[in-house]
């Protein structure tokens, strides 16, 4: 079975209008998106900024409503639910945010970060979940004390991880999880995240535009372009023998060492 | 994190607790003693210089001008407590509510909020005057209710700023309620703005008192107020200048010390801004 089932979705936006007569413009973020995610995927997007990525995250995360399409969500259409009942996704859906100093509330404690789903859904036992979870994205215990600042971009990003493990979901998704991260943190995360995903068998949704990062991480990969996907397939197949003209620019923008050379040479 | 992390002690943050505790002390002990009754007139001793029976001389009617400065520090207190508490009360939720509701009814709310803003401040407290009855709580309600729509703007408009943050999607996500963003993470971000905001509606609160005194709408004597100190010095200004100076030096402490304080707590209470040494 499908954990997550994606029909035909759009997702127009209207600029605030700037003169009295003409109407705002309209925004296409989203132009027939469909896709299917079996239990424990690893499903990429690719895509450069603008191509809908985001919006898409924030549809699944139920943040936010389509224009029109549906999605559902262990078999049950979750566009157009009343918040009070999308418990359940709450639960199994949790999101890591690509900024993580932005996605951090800077005037709560970690503790209070970590916990925040599991007060929210009413956990029997929110402390003790504190430290596994600590436990289980490497942090000091002693971390649960402090603020959001006092923590480098990396175990900020881990702290974020831990929050999203919280609730114990099924689906993980991250929005570029890694692009605000030095390039030398860049690996742990990402070898954190794949972890992670192997041993509580999450979905994953993983959201980058960089094709490299992916490809380390997915076993399926769709590209977007300007709210459509125009490629899909498995993640090597894609890397190796693109058929999308876009896709062939999206690899050759990858930096190489051989690309870095003849620069160079 | 081996850096040891310590909380700057700002010197605006100690200058403002000297000066408001000044003024906080000063107002507590006139419960317990002044040097004179700061209500007795006695026309033998009108206008006398500073000396050691009357620290910083009398006024036109005889009375004790230091004793005066002391019972009035109460009213002052009282006036910005109860003018800066309405204000944010109201102002604060309903702001951070405009940000959070629908569009349509958050526009709504705020341009109420305008209308309100565009009817002057002492205007409204001589109607509340004229219609309740002249005294200081009545007046300090109705320039609490005018300081209303800046509380609003200023929360709103810091809600909408962290509306807009990651975090507050992932609490969102999270599976939060409204009421839960408004109070965990929308308050405590924008604290910072609304302290800042009470202490510069402090000092106006001090000053229109003052004003509203003058005209009979606020503190009626024969209860000792700084600002009507200030207002009865006037005719005397080219020969007693000591009248206008000594309630007018309290004035600028009390004011100075809220609006030092106010900065110093927006400091101390910002944990980004924390000094590493």
């Amino acid at each position: 079975m499908n954990v997550i089932e994606v029909r035909d979705l759009h997702r127009v936006y209207r600029r605030p209008r700037t003169s009295l007569t003409v109407p705002g413009t309209r925004v296409e973020a989203l132009r027939g998106v469909s896709f299917d995610l079996p239990r424990q995927a690893r499903f990429g997007v690719v895509g450069e900024s603008g191509s809908g990525k985001s919006t898409l995250i924030r549809l699944l995360a139920a943040l936010d409503k389509p224009t029109s399409g549906t999605i559902s969500f262990q078999g049950k259409d979750i566009t157009g639910l009343p918040e009070r009942r999308l418990k359940f996704l709450r639960r199994e859906l949790q999101v890591v945010f690509q900024d993580p100093m932005g996605s951090l509330d800077p005037r709560m404690r970690v503790r209070d970060i970590i916990c925040e789903p599991l007060v929210a859904q009413g956990h029997s036992d929110p402390a003790g979940r504190l430290k596994e979870l600590l436990d289980a994205v490497g942090l000091p215990q002693q971390s649960a004390d402090r603020f959001p600042h006092q923590f480098s971009g990396g175990q900020r990003q881990r702290i974020s991880i831990a929050r999203a493990l919280a609730p114990n979901p099924s689906v993980l998704v991250a929005d570029e999880p890694v692009s605000a991260l030095d390039v030398s943190v860049r690996a742990q995360i990402l070898n954190l995240l794949a972890d992670l995903v192997e041993r509580f068998s999450l979905t994953l949704v993983f959201v980058s535009h960089d094709l490299s990062v992916v490809r380390h991480v997915c076993d399926t990969v769709a590209v977007m372009r300007s709210g459509e996907i125009v490629e899909m397939g498995a993640a090597e197949e894609i890397y190796e023998s693109p058929q999308h003209s876009y896709t062939r620019e999206l690899i050759a923008a990858v930096p190489t060492l051989r690309t870095a050379m003849r620069r160079f040479a | 994190m081996t850096l040891a992390v310590r909380r700057s002690s700002s010197p605006s943050l100690w200058v403002g607790l000297g000066l408001v505790g000044l003024v906080v002390v000063t107002a507590l002990a006139s419960f317990l003693w002044t040097p004179h009754d700061p209500t007795l007139v006695d026309a033998a001793q009108r206008l006398r210089g500073p000396g050691t029976d009357y620290v910083f001389g009398t006024d036109k009617f005889g009375r004790d001008l230091f004793s005066q400065v002391m019972v009035g520090a109460r009213t002052t207190l009282f006036v910005g407590v109860v003018a800066v508490g309405v204000a944010a009360l109201i102002g604060t939720p309903l702001g951070v509510f405009a940000a959070m509701a629908p569009k349509w009814l958050g526009e709504f709310v705020m341009r109420v909020n305008d209308l309100v803003l565009a009817f002057p401040a002492l205007l409204l407290a001589i109607v509340f005057g004229a219609v309740f009855g002249a005294d200081t709580l009545t007046a300090m309600i109705a320039i609490g209710i005018a300081s209303v729509p800046s509380f609003a703007r200023i929360a709103r408009s810091g809600a909408l700023g962290v509306m807009s943050t990651e975090y507050v999607l992932a609490a969102r996500s999270a599976g939060r309620s409204r009421t839960a963003i408004a109070v965990r993470h929308v308050l405590p971000n924008i604290a910072g703005l609304v302290i800042v905001q009470s202490s510069v509606s402090f000092a106006i609160a001090v000053l229109s008192e003052a004003a509203l005194s003058f005209l009979g709408f606020g503190t009626r004597p024969p209860t000792p107020s700084w600002g009507r100190m200030l207002q009865e010095s006037q005719e005397l200004l080219a020969v007693e200048p000591r009248l206008a100076l000594v309630p007018g030096v309290a004035i600028a402490i009390a004011v100075l010390g809220f609006n030092l304080l106010g900065d110093g707590l927006r400091d101390r209470y910002d944990p980004r801004l924390e000094v590493r040494r």
